[in-house]
């Protein structure tokens, strides 16, 4: 019987039918369509992979020069003459704590109050023209002013450098970075050079000397943002306070998203209560983010009376907004469990905890970290709901606990895309960026290694 | 074909359908403990019930997939559902170890006796009824562990075992009354999910067994296997029953009447027969069984 089935078949194939005819005809009309298709696929590809190739490569071309600043090496004498204060004071000269502590702070403005600039002017003065010393402010405008506060700090740390000579490397002044980054058109007018002819000179004369160097600017990833000395300002205090919100963030969405996820999808009963629930979850993870600020400021800061630009606050708000991307992407995980996994537990007699701990979640958990750390990434990448709850002011220090004012990486890079200073802060915004994008790429790499780590086949 | 298709006989004979059914009833394995109870007068000196259900209806919804199912599932014996695809058989197999509740919408009335005590009283734990009545599903499904683990899990959320070396012994006699033993026992540590079906299917056996159940029901467990895989299931299937009540649900006639004692043939959610297997299948008394059987629907 089979062999006779089998015959009639090849012969139905080997005559012509009808319909055999009428579908060859149709085959050419369906080729055509399957290689247009297939043609329009590749071209979205190419175009999308085009466009953020662009994308990378002008964030690329414009910040990694960034990585590298303007800096003068300079042999320092720290004159006694000029640094003219008395020795620091010693514990055991004082009789108590409190009395030493006023002679140490009487010691410190000592220190404050000498001219740290003059010994920077000296030591460059050593390198130019002798007839430089005449105009002192304009030699002094070639080092970044934040550098008088970074030699006080040294010498404050070791009081016995006063007198002698130290190596000393600092920044130079933010037009200084820009003039020999080529970022200045050479050709402009003097009077609207930010720089004189005389500095431009000088510029020249330190470059042969080895002086003027470009070296790898740490001041962008060690120091905090600063206004009065540009070249200084940096972005660790957005860092410190984008670390802050996003273990906020880690520590308060991921378990209460997964937890609410867990109960919805293996727990609660299907009715009107739950359904409304979940078209409000997906409703929420439409909403626009600048709405979750406004949120966060009337409930944590107008009602809760939290600080204001505090990464708690930022945590909180960055919280609600990634909450129901885990709680979805938790569920549709969940939801791709076999059940059949689910009734082997169950007819073991396991209970429905201990289905879900047991089983279920184990299975579930590389999606879940997927999930979670791409609502975590998101919500470090947010910028506007930041913006209203006063994290975009300028903080002049690293935050030292969720309480403190801070700023974050992504309002950095707003607040630097707007500075005055164009030429020197556009190479930084953009550097800014790289730094967010790495830490991004690497967020989502650790999460693809924990899926591939955690993943299991059934 | 006919030339080279005699040594294996039970495959070939699995597409026939011919009314003459008389020869299948014999079982695959030749055992004589297997057809001594079958052999037996029906309904004389049937042992006592295992489960007594009465009236049993299920609803879906508003939908009633089981209309008031009378039966009684002789202890040690292998009962038999069959019937056609959505005649509520396997609904019902659910109801003896409540899988039912875990299915939204789904609603039990009547009673379920097992020795005497109602299985859906409020009082009674569920977690307890699954460890007394195990379960083993279409498609086998080892948990994606160990086969160690598979194993040695239901014993551990029940505390069966005091120590390591009690968990071993019960993980070794499970899989050694599953006859996997000999195939495991230098892969304990490699995944479940590695075997092949109809290892993974005595696997699944063998987990059920590990609990010490008193009843083990079987939904279509042959299904998803080839003959010999299946042949295999079988052979244990009747020797678990010394040891175990058994109710196997399935679409193979010729398991039925192999593997089973007693058969209950379920129609569009009516019990329509049940006896002896020799019985049903020899001598049906109902129309719809006879058609069924001779494959005249179904």
């Amino acid at each position: 019987m089979a062999t006779g089935t089998a015959d009639t078949t090849t012969g139905a194939a080997r005559a012509a039918s009808p319909t055999t005819r009428r579908v060859q005809a149709s085959l050419a009309r369906r080729r055509a369509a399957e290689t247009r298709f297939r043609l329009l696929g590749l071209a979205a590809v190419i175009v999308g992979l085009g466009l953020v190739a662009l994308l990378f490569a002008t964030i690329l071309t414009r910040g990694l020069p960034a990585f590298w600043q303007a800096t003068l090496t300079l042999e320092v004498f720290v004159d006694p003459e000029i640094v003219d204060v008395p020795p620091a004071p010693e514990r055991s000269a004082f009789a108590n704590q409190a009395e030493y502590e006023e002679a140490f702070l009487g010691w410190q403005t000592a220190l404050a109050r000498t001219n740290w600039g003059r010994v920077l002017r000296n030591a460059l003065l050593a390198y130019l023209p002798p007839e430089a010393a005449d105009s002192g402010r304009a030699v002094e405008g070639l080092i970044a002013s934040n550098e008088r506060f970074e030699l006080r700090a040294l010498v404050q740390e070791d009081p016995g450098l006063i007198g002698e000579t130290i190596v000393f490397q600092g920044l130079a002044d933010a037009n200084v970075d820009v003039w020999v980054k080529g970022n200045i058109d050479r050709s402009l007018p003097d009077d609207r050079l930010p720089l004189t002819s005389d500095q431009r000179a000088w510029i020249e004369l330190l470059l042969e000397q080895g002086v003027l160097t470009q070296e790898f600017a740490s001041a962008l990833l060690f120091n905090v943002d600063s206004r009065s000395s540009p070249a200084s300002a940096g972005l660790a205090g957005a860092f410190v306070g984008s670390l802050f919100m996003m273990l906020i963030v880690i520590v308060l969405s991921v378990p209460i998203g997964v937890a609410a996820a867990i109960y919805l999808e293996e727990f609660a009963p299907r009715n009107r209560f739950t359904d409304f629930i979940e078209v409000n979850i997906n409703n929420l993870a439409a909403v626009p983010s600048i709405v979750f600020g406004l949120l966060g400021a009337a409930v944590f800061i107008n009602w809760f009376r939290l600080p204001l630009s505090a990464p708690l606050v930022g945590g909180l708000v960055l919280t609600l907004m990634t909450l129901p991307t885990i709680i979805i992407a938790t569920r549709s995980t969940l939801r791709a469990i076999p059940p059949s996994i689910r009734q082997a537990a169950i007819g073991l007699g396991a209970s429905k905890v201990q289905t879900v701990a047991h089983h279920v979640l184990p299975l579930a958990i590389p999606g879940i970290l997927t999930g979670a750390i791409i609502g975590v990434a998101q919500a470090l990448g947010e910028t506007a709901p930041l913006l209203l709850i006063g994290m975009s002011a300028f903080v002049a220090q690293i935050p030292t606990s969720p309480m403190d004012s801070s700023t974050a990486l992504p309002v950095q890079i707003y607040l630097w895309q707007g500075n005055e200073l164009r030429n020197f802060f556009e190479a930084r915004t953009s550097a800014a960026i790289i730094v967010l994008l790495a830490l991004l790429l690497s967020l989502n790499t650790l999460a693809i290694i924990l899926r591939k780590r955690f993943e299991k086949r059934w | 074909m006919p030339a080279h298709a005699e040594p294996k006989q039970p495959p070939s004979s699995e597409i026939e359908t011919s009314p003459a059914m008389t020869d299948l009833t014999k079982p695959v394995v030749a055992g004589d403990a297997a057809s001594a109870p079958a052999a037996a007068p029906h309904g004389a000196n049937r042992p006592e019930p295992k489960v007594t259900a009465s009236d049993v209806k299920v609803f879906y919804g508003s939908a009633e997939a089981l209309h008031g199912i009378d039966t009684e599932i002789p202890a040690h014996q292998v009962t038999a559902l069959i019937g056609p695809s959505g005649c509520g058989k396997s609904t019902f197999l659910r109801c003896l170890n409540r899988m039912n509740d875990t299915i939204e919408g789904a609603r039990v009335t009547g009673r379920i006796l097992m020795d005497g005590e109602d299985i859906y009283d409020k009082s009674l734990d569920v977690v307890l009824l699954r460890a007394r009545v195990g379960m083993v599903f279409q498609k086998p499904n080892p948990f994606p562990k160990s086969i160690f683990e598979n194993i040695a899990y239901g014993p551990r959320i029940h505390g069966l075992a005091k120590n390591k070396a009690e968990l071993e012994e019960i993980v070794e006699r499970s899989l050694r009354r599953a006859g996997l033993w000999e195939e495991a026992k230098d892969r304990l540590k490699e995944p479940g999910t590695g075997l092949s079906g109809g290892q993974q299917q005595r696997l699944c056996i063998a987990r059920a067994i590990a609990v010490s159940p008193e009843v083990i029901l079987m939904d279509e467990p042959c299904s998803a296997l080839d003959p010999i895989a299946t042949a295999r299931i079988e052979e244990l299937i009747d020797e678990l029953r010394q040891n175990y009540t058994i109710v196997i649900v399935t679409h193979s006639m010729q398991q039925a009447a192999r593997v089973s004692q007693k058969t209950c043939f379920f129609h569009l959610g009516d019990l329509v027969e049940e006896g002896d297997t020799d019985m049903i299948f020899t001598n049906p008394r109902d129309k719809r069984t006879q058609d069924y059987i001779t494959g005249r629907f179904g």
